[in-house]
């Protein structure tokens, strides 16, 4: 063991980019700081420990694990059981440990569906004898294993006890730095933690909290695709009919997309209080799309209302974009690409 | 008792229209398939999605959203919000692979009891001929650990 | 057989595994690098709309989001049929060459460069980039983290975030710059050159400076000779945007040149049943097992790649530079170009010179008065079908391509990633250290992290591109005194 008992950090991926471990560099020379603070015990990205490293601490050695990734196959779960024991506190940072993100979008096809596309029929494969990666194969010298790709992508919490929740897509350095200082702050001068369960690094209400465009009255009759118009750069999107998902999303990013032009894809997961944000997200553009009235004839307000929904693209796909793996449902029923 | 599916369809009525229908067609002892489990509302306006899903996850194999004619609505336009929502909802939920059939939106005024008892018994029968749907055995294989929102029955 | 496994691999980013078999004698008899992951982007794309992919592909990799999003808007150019105006074209070449400047930068600096700066046989605690900074003066490391933060800024600015940018659209950019905007990534750019400049004199100080480092750059161990591929503009120079793909034998000689849109033709992929990722090669040729020479399809696509498919460089002191590269590794010219380095350890230095080139790049774009005109998203109105797109990722060029309906939602996607170029070359690599390093059974950290080495100047694809903390190691010393008694023992992380 270390003499010097410095607080040990480890930051581990899981089914993810490696988006959030850049972002951690995006703190700059903030680096230094969690340098002198910590020592690193298991941080693939940058450090050599190994697996069997990890197996041989004692439980609870760890003092901070930052888990980003989804759980996409058996070896992230392992891992997730894994650094859970061998950790005091375990974060689920970033969007895909919080609630599946990109990956989970896998959740609106299947596994058959996948290793189809990836393995058989696309362009520039040359595979015809049809193989498969397998769990375990055997080449001339011995037996190879590979992990299990599940059929539904999974969050952390549901596969273990998680005390943090850190959301982004990643999160934003700013965010990150501040969730470390206090996390530094209860190591070195017993400053109080966030109750457990708690969603850090983020705000509590909605996007648009953030968002410095002018908001008036939302009485969207239509949509448009984002290469359909030249939206005016001071008014909220959503008003112009661009979809934006600012209306369900956590603030905490300072709402950066709109601000250069693009709507929000809801990376920060739901405000305090929603469990599933895609559905939230989906009452909410109902409730503003203000097609049809009392006056008319029922059969004239299903059409008009059934042509405006008809304008947004891809419900499912944009409403759960970063949010699958935490939906009510979790996944589709069936079929290839859930067109 | 016969070994026939008998769905499981939750209905959420409204309290000004479709469930004084309801309370109609009890008084008028009027025969309908049983299969209804009714939750009021106070409008057909107050039914998030999020409850449509959760009653698909705990085992409905269908969900029945009533309320009144447009034009009648207590709140005046609360029902027409409701239709906005219920089409993206019909929209998206196609995407799930969960058929049209298994959630229905329904006007029916106070006065209307039969209306509603044979919608009832159509939309018992269509879900009958799709068969259960069985949400966490059959989709989710009973995977996955429970959130306290999404708890399964 | 007995068997070593590396798992997982480090200092990089994304998971792999090394299983590696020695014979009776204690020598390689094959070496495996298994990719156990896998998340199946082609697939659950399909009913996304299309102009959503340069947000959604951005997170196939967080440390080179910008090839992804890149790639993905030029793929819906393609898609919708729309030729971006020439300030788009350059607005998005200067957020790209930004992102050129620190990605390069911390691949040598924090990944890459510690094995060479520190040497492969350093102390595994210290190579890494503190112990660079230790060797060279902390100002190095200021000037690293200085660096980042300064692209990482430009790369929010044009592009919504620090990392996944959202700004791409079909024939547009959702974001245009200011004057004042503008001066600031011209000042930024002139310190981006500077940087490079230094970078490479820091190169040639430390590690050309150094025989036994020479030695191993020059030694067969690390060397293989295959097909080089890159994208080229219509003076056969390197252009990290936009260009034709070529590609280029192990003589030197031109095998093909082709548009992005004709990538099928041209590259072909096997699958093995002990990895998650699959095996490009060159359908011109065809597939002969993991072998180097002309016969066989084996390709890669790296700096030392594009330097190599290429005739120059388009900036007067990355030329400069790339002449000197030439002529240092002992390259000679035949008809009019250099003949290709094959020694794959020079790729660190390769990388250097795109560096330099990116940083110019950027410069001359920032200086375009061109540059800062409004207009950069246009109204598209036309019927999407089919569309590919292509740019040099960092780490290998990178081809996306789509298939819509006539609404634009997805029905096929089909992608070929930077380092899947490269997994056949490096996989060879591996196996190639593994056997020159690893003799009758004599396994040590050391020896295993060169076989490391071998792969990390691929940068893969998911690569580690941060840092600054100490990689630490079992370790245990004990210190004695004349007479062998001991006076003191340290240790860490050996129970």
């Amino acid at each position: 063991m270390t003499e010097n008992g410095k607080p040990k950090l480890a930051m581990y991926w899981a089914s993810s980019c490696g988006g959030c471990e850049i972002s951690v560099l995006n703190i700059h020379e903030h680096i230094l700081k969690v340098d002198e603070v910590f020592d690193i015990a298991f941080f693939p990205c940058i450090a050599d420990f190994k697996v069997k490293d990890v197996e041989s601490y004692p439980d609870g050695y760890i003092d901070v694990c930052l888990f980003n990734g989804a759980i996409r196959n058996s070896e992230n779960e392992e891992m997730a059981h894994l650094l859970r024991k061998k950790s005091k506190v375990l974060v689920a940072f970033g969007s895909c440990a919080y609630e599946g993100s990109i990956p989970a979008l896998s959740n609106l096809t299947t596994k058959p569906a996948t290793l189809d596309t990836v393995y058989f029929d696309n362009p520039s494969i040359d595979n015809p004898d049809r193989v498969l990666p397998q769990i375990s194969s055997q080449v001339p010298e011995g037996n190879l294993t590979l992990p299990e790709f599940y059929n539904t992508v999974k969050s952390l919490d549901q596969v273990v006890d998680v005390d943090y929740y850190l959301p982004g897509c990643p999160p934003e350095p700013e965010q990150i730095w501040a969730v470390l200082q206090v996390v530094v702050g209860a190591l070195t001068e017993g400053q109080p933690l966030p109750p457990a369960g708690a969603v850090v690094g983020a705000g509590t209400t909605a996007l648009c909290d953030e968002c410095t465009r002018e908001k008036r009255e939302k009485t969207i009759e239509r949509f448009y695709r984002p290469y359909e118009i030249q939206p005016d750069p001071d008014q909220c999107l959503l008003e112009q009919g661009i979809v934006c998902l600012g209306i369900a999303t956590r603030s905490g990013c300072g709402a950066l997309c709109p601000s250069v032009g693009m709507g929000c894809r809801g990376c920060y997961g739901p405000p305090e209080g929603v469990y599933d944000q895609g559905a939230k997200m989906l009452s909410a553009i109902a409730s503003v799309l203000d097609v049809g009235d009392e006056s008319m004839e029922e059969a004239e307000l299903e059409s008009l209302i059934q042509d405006a929904v008809a304008t947004i693209a891809d419900p499912s796909g944009t409403f759960y974009r970063f949010s699958m793996a935490h939906s009510i449902l979790r996944r589709v029923k069936n079929g290839k690409g859930a067109a | 008792m016969s070994d026939q599916f008998e769905p499981v369809i939750v209905g959420f009525l409204c309290n000004w229209c479709s469930y004084r229908a309801a309370d109609l067609a009890g008084t008028a002892r009027i025969k309908y398939a049983p299969n209804l489990r009714i939750l009021r509302v106070m409008c057909s306006g107050r039914v998030d999605p999020q409850f449509v899903l959760q009653a698909l996850l705990n085992g409905a194999d269908g969900v029945l959203i009533a309320g009144c004619h447009p034009g009648e609505c207590h709140y005046v336009n609360g029902n027409i919000k409701t239709l906005r929502r219920f089409t993206l909802l019909r929209k998206t939920l196609e995407q799930w692979g969960i058929e049209p059939e298994r959630v229905q939106l329904l006007w029916a005024s106070a006065s209307e009891g039969t209306v509603l008892a044979a919608a009832v018994d159509r939309m018992t029968e269509q879900i009958r001929d799709l068969g259960p749907l069985r949400w966490s055995q059959k989709v989710l294989n009973g995977n996955g650990a429970a959130h306290p929102v999404a708890e399964e029955a | 057989m007995e068997r070593i496994t590396i798992d997982p691999i480090t200092r990089l980013e994304g998971h792999g595994k090394i299983e590696i078999f020695l014979n009776d004698e204690g020598n390689v008899e094959n070496a495996y690098l298994q990719i156990p992951e896998l998340r199946g982007f082609e697939q659950f794309s399909v009913g996304r709309p299309a102009e959503e992919m340069p947000r959604i592909t951005n997170r196939i990799c967080g440390v080179c989001p910008e090839a992804h999003h890149m790639a993905a808007t030029k793929a819906l150019d393609a898609l919708f049929d729309v030729e971006p105006s020439s300030v788009v074209k350059k607005l998005r070449e200067l957020f790209y060459s930004s992102f050129y400047v620190t990605d390069h930068t911390v691949h040598f600096y924090a990944l890459g460069g510690p094995d060479f700066v520190l040497g492969p046989d350093a102390n595994p605690a210290e190579r890494n980039i503190l112990g660079v900074i230790h060797k060279v003066g902390v100002d190095i490391g200021v000037q690293v983290i200085e660096c980042r933060k300064r692209n990482h800024e430009v790369i929010k600015m044009l592009g919504g975030r620090g990392v996944h940018p959202v700004a791409g659209l079909p024939g547009g950019w959702s974001k245009s710059l200011s004057e004042e905007e503008r001066d600031l990534v011209r000042e930024y750019a002139e310190k981006n050159v500077d940087f490079a400049l230094f970078s490479l004199k820091l190169f040639d100080d430390l590690v050309l400076g150094n025989q036994a480092y020479v030695d191993l750059i020059l030694s067969d161990t690390f060397t293989h000779e295959t097909y080089y591929m890159g994208t080229v503009d219509d003076k056969n120079q390197i252009n990290f945007y936009d260009g034709l793909i070529r590609v280029t034998g192990p003589d030197g000689k031109e095998l093909v040149k082709y548009p992005a849109k004709d990538y099928a033709q041209h590259i072909a992929e096997r699958v093995e049943p002990w990895s998650y990722l699959k095996f490009p090669y060159l359908k011109d040729v065809g597939w002969k097992g993991f072998v180097d020479g002309p016969d066989s399809g084996v390709y890669c696509a790296t700096p030392l790649s594009r330097l190599n498919a290429a005739d120059g460089m388009a900036t007067p002191k990355a030329q400069e530079h790339y002449e000197r590269f030439y002529e240092t590794l002992g390259s000679k010219k035949i008809d009019g170009r250099y003949s290709p380095v094959h020694h794959r350890l020079a790729t660190h230095w390769a990388r250097l010179v795109e560096l330099l080139y990116a940083a110019e790049r950027m410069l001359e774009l920032a200086q375009d008065p061109e540059i800062t005109d409004p207009n950069v998203r246009p109204v598209v109105t036309n019927t999407p079908t089919e569309g590919i797109g292509s740019v040099e990722a960092p780490r290998g060029t990178l081809t996306h391509h789509y298939k819509t309906d006539e609404n634009g939602i997805l029905t096929d996607v089909n992608l070929i990633v930077g380092t899947t170029n490269n997994y056949a070359p490096i996989a060879m690599s591996i196996k190639k250290a593994a056997e020159g390093l690893i003799k009758n059974g004599e396994v040590n950290q050391g020896l295993l992290n060169q076989v490391e080495m071998a792969f990390r100047n691929y940068d893969p694809c998911m690569s580690c591109a941060t840092h600054s903390l100490p990689g630490q190691m079992p370790l245990e010393v004990t210190i004695k005194d004349k007479d062998g008694r001991l006076i003191k023992s340290i240790s860490q992380f050996l129970g």
